[in-house]
């Protein structure tokens, strides 16, 4: 399926939000998550099944004002 | 010293973390004035690429408290989405609240600033929102739950100072016991000065800062001119007049 990983469109076969991580290497990285604009807090990032067309946000700390 | 949500805080100068040359002349910035709280933000990460995990390691080694915040936000579902992914990553209920309205002068949108703030109260956040220096707009936020108001002076990233004092008086008579920030706009260690004359709590500083070409003489030279405010406006400062008035006795005057 098709999905978009912060602005860019990719193929995945992960069938959840978790496996995506998995797939794409951010291991134990401290990043946040949401799906189409919802956050999904990563104890839920196992139940969270991605669908075609989802757009997911990958995010960590960073300098700020 | 101001006290955020029952949290008090040892410094009146929140600072970003954003923009500097260095990250050791960031920790220097800090280490020379004494900065309490450093504001935070939550970025795109690739995989692999582990840099929210260097920066997180460094804010800790400042031992400041953080306050994450919602920047570049336009839109209020926008804000609170990024203020749960930063409740997560940084493990603090606070954030500074911007749902920006405009594209140059990055103003806040003041009816998406009020909805955020209600939201995210009801979901257990501490909300410091930056507002602009409307009377209203502060009542309703409020009304929302926010227990600390950060005006702007001027537009981020201006510099330009303290642009509506009358405003921002009216504020600190109209709020006389919650902290009140001023977030943004800021340049010089005067105009902090100037804002601590008024009555307010504390300043949010980045660019001032980070743009000086000596980001660490420039961060002492702030918190030495808030101490300072401080003092004039717990001094209780005497009331101007049009007038002069000679300071020097006028009686025992030589050729009178």
């Amino acid at each position: 399926m098709k999905i978009t990983v912060n602005g860019t469109t990719q193929e995945t076969a992960a069938p959840t939000l978790d496996a995506l991580l998995q797939e794409l290497g951010y291991g134990a990285a401290k990043v946040a998550t949401a799906v189409n604009e919802d956050f999904v807090p990563a104890a839920i990032r196992p139940e969270q099944r991605l669908n075609d067309g989802d757009r997911v946000e990958i995010v960590a700390p960073r300098q700020g004002g | 010293m101001p006290t955020y949500y029952e949290t008090e805080v040892t410094s009146r100068l929140m600072l970003g973390t954003a923009q500097y040359p260095s990250p050791a002349i960031l920790a220097q910035a800090f280490k020379r004035s004494g900065a309490g709280i450093a504001t935070v933000s939550v970025r795109r990460e690739a995989g692999g690429e582990r840099a929210g995990q260097a920066f997180w390691d460094m804010i800790g080694d400042l031992g400041v408290r953080v306050l994450p915040n919602t920047a570049g936000c336009h839109s209020v579902r926008e804000a609170v989405t990024t203020a749960q992914m930063a409740r997560e990553l940084f493990d603090t209920n606070w954030i500074k609240l911007e749902v920006i309205g405009h594209a140059d002068t990055l103003q806040p949108d003041p009816f998406g600033l009020v909805e955020a703030a209600r939201i995210l109260t009801d979901d257990g956040f501490q909300v410091f929102p930056y507002c602009t220096e409307d009377l209203v707009l502060c009542e309703r936020l409020v009304e929302a739950g926010c227990r600390v108001l950060m005006p702007w002076g001027a537009p981020i990233g201006t510099g330009l100072g303290l642009n509506n004092i009358y405003g921002l008086r009216s504020l600190r008579a109209h709020f006389p016991d919650l902290p009140l920030v001023i977030d943004a706009g800021l340049g010089l260690p005067s105009q902090a000065a100037h804002a601590m004359e008024l009555g307010y709590d504390a300043v949010l500083l980045n660019t001032a800062v980070a743009k000086a070409g000596d980001p660490a003489a420039m961060a002492e030279g702030f918190a030495r001119a808030l101490e300072a405010g401080r003092l004039g406006y717990e001094a209780d400062p005497m009331e101007p007049r049009d007038m002069a008035a000679p300071s020097t006795p006028v009686l025992g005057r030589a050729f009178t």
